[in-house]
């Protein structure tokens, strides 16, 4: 890790700004783009806080910033409301779990890491999906955006590097 | 004592674990166990639809000039294309005039009655939800132009799906390819019923298939109008094979989904002329007078005769007996 770039634990800072810019984030790309039969992917932007929180530090606020987070995103994309909360909290529940283990990890440790904790969001959130319309959703298209979100984990480590040596206390 | 943070952090994951099973098991799509979440899903709707609109002005002009320039600049090769084109629809409309010809007095002569044109409004969609586990899109019309939950959604392709939330001035449209999505329809081939089921893939699925015959892959798909939520014959798409069974590729998919019709389609009640269905009031019946007994008879000669109870009927509205003509007849000689 950087330790030169280590900022004061501020939750506007880490805990605020990121969840804003995955609120953004999916707000733009919900946007009806399209070029040459193509369309923009939908990632999850807000598995990367989730899995950066819980490896930052233990956080009382973290959760229901997931919670608030997961919601906007069930109503941006008319899911069952509660189904993404349920899913970002499963997957910032499980890397809390693991954090002594992920503690000054390398970035490609991390980044296998970051795959396990998406592979549980998307196995749990297809799970209740399937549980309430009685349909198993499309495997590739699961396969194509889990993989799309798997990809923003530079951002995950971005904001892992900036902030985890800021608290002592847990280090 | 304070309480270390760890364990209070763990504390308030459990609560916002236990705030998200309570949200999601008492929020279910289209069937919600409490109407607030109804208006959440409303109000939020109406906040981000313009909002959405303006992020996603950029993409449409940018796909309008695209569309422009590449007008332009293929102007020379549409025109023969567009020619060609012109030519063959020449002879096809030659054809559709002598068959509306022949259809309209075939009409005419079997008394079919023809299904009035449904008013429809236009919409433009601002927000496209495509992932495996939604596929929803906003629109911005709703109920202040008189759209309806239920309603159906048209591409200038084909159908598109179905009004499922409505809003003021938005309304979100359920796709056919949403894994909550099932459009009854037929094969148009062999009129063989299926249930459009949607998986979040591109080609929904025909469940519930039953025929003879076996689709075949190109055969053209239509609702069905079974359950009368969607009228008949709305275009789908035509039937392909996957190693799941058979699927259907969209025609809304041909072109991107910008502009939408909405049809503003309540039931079929909405296709007969208005009071045909209201109940009719039946005619009373018709009785014979009382006849008088011999004991009743002798008062009755010195009291003035009582007046007989006497429906009153207009005589149009009365079908007479088919007996007593026949008794007439016959006490006539």
């Amino acid at each position: 890790m950087a330790a030169g770039a280590v900022q004061p634990l501020n939750p506007l800072r880490w805990l605020a700004l990121p969840a804003l810019a995955c609120g953004g984030g999916a707000l733009i790309f919900a946007a009806p783009m399209e070029a040459m039969g193509l369309r923009l992917p939908e990632p999850i932007f807000a598995l990367v806080p989730a899995f950066a929180w819980a490896i930052i530090r233990p956080s009382i606020l973290a959760p229901f910033a997931l919670l608030v987070l997961g919601l906007f995103q069930d109503l941006l994309w008319a899911n069952a409301l509660g189904l993404w909360p349920l899913a970002l909290l499963a997957a910032y529940g499980l890397t809390a779990m693991a954090r002594p283990a992920l503690s000054g990890q390398s970035f490609w440790t991390l980044w296998a890491w970051y795959l396990a904790a998406v592979t549980a969001a998307f196995a749990l959130a297809c799970g209740l999906t399937w549980l309430m319309a009685g349909e198993a959703p499309d495997l590739l298209g699961l396969g194509l955006q889990g993989g799309v979100t798997a990809l923003l984990f530079p951002l995950a480590w971005r904001l892992i590097d900036a902030f985890e040596d800021a608290d002592i206390r847990f280090k | 004592m304070k309480p270390p943070l760890a364990w209070l952090a763990v504390a308030a994951l459990a609560v916002a674990l236990i705030a998200a099973v309570a949200i999601f098991v008492a929020d279910r799509r289209g069937a919600p166990l409490f109407p607030a979440a109804s208006e959440v899903r409303e109000k939020f709707d109406s906040v981000m639809g313009p909002v959405e609109a303006v992020i996603s002005a950029p993409a449409h002009w940018g796909r309008e000039g695209v569309n422009a320039v590449s007008a332009y600049v293929m102007a020379g090769s549409q025109n023969r294309k567009l020619k060609a084109e012109l030519a063959e629809t020449r002879f096809y409309g030659d054809q559709l005039n002598s068959l509306r010809d022949e259809n309209a007095r075939l009409r005419a002569l079997l008394g079919v009655r023809t299904d009035p044109p449904l008013p429809m409004v236009g919409a433009r969609t601002v927000v496209d939800a495509r992932g495996p586990l939604s596929n929803t899109r906003l629109a911005d019309v709703g109920a202040d132009q008189g759209v309806m939950e239920g309603n159906p959604v048209l591409s200038e392709h084909g159908l598109v799906g179905r009004v499922i939330g409505v809003a003021p001035s938005m309304s979100r449209i359920l796709l056919l390819t949403d894994v909550d999505s099932r459009v009854p329809v037929l094969i148009a081939r062999t009129n063989a019923r299926a249930i459009l089921t949607g998986d979040g893939g591109p080609t929904p699925k025909l469940a519930y298939l039953r025929t003879h015959d076996a689709p075949q892959v190109g055969d053209r798909v239509l609702t069905s109008g079974d359950g009368g939520v969607i009228p008949r014959g709305l275009p789908v798409g035509t039937v392909v094979q996957s190693l799941e069974g058979w699927r259907v590729a969209l025609d809304c998919d041909s072109a991107p989904i910008d502009f939408v019709r909405i049809l503003l389609f309540r039931d079929f009640s909405q296709l007969l002329a208005p009071g045909a269905m209201a109940p009719k009031i039946l005619p009373p019946l018709a009785t014979a007078p009382p006849t008088p007994t011999p004991a009743a008879q002798a008062p009755a000669a010195q009291a003035p005769p009582p007046k007989a109870p006497v429906a009153k009927v207009p005589k149009a509205e009365v079908p007479a007996p088919q007996s007593a003509p026949a008794r007439a007849e016959s006490s006539d000689p």
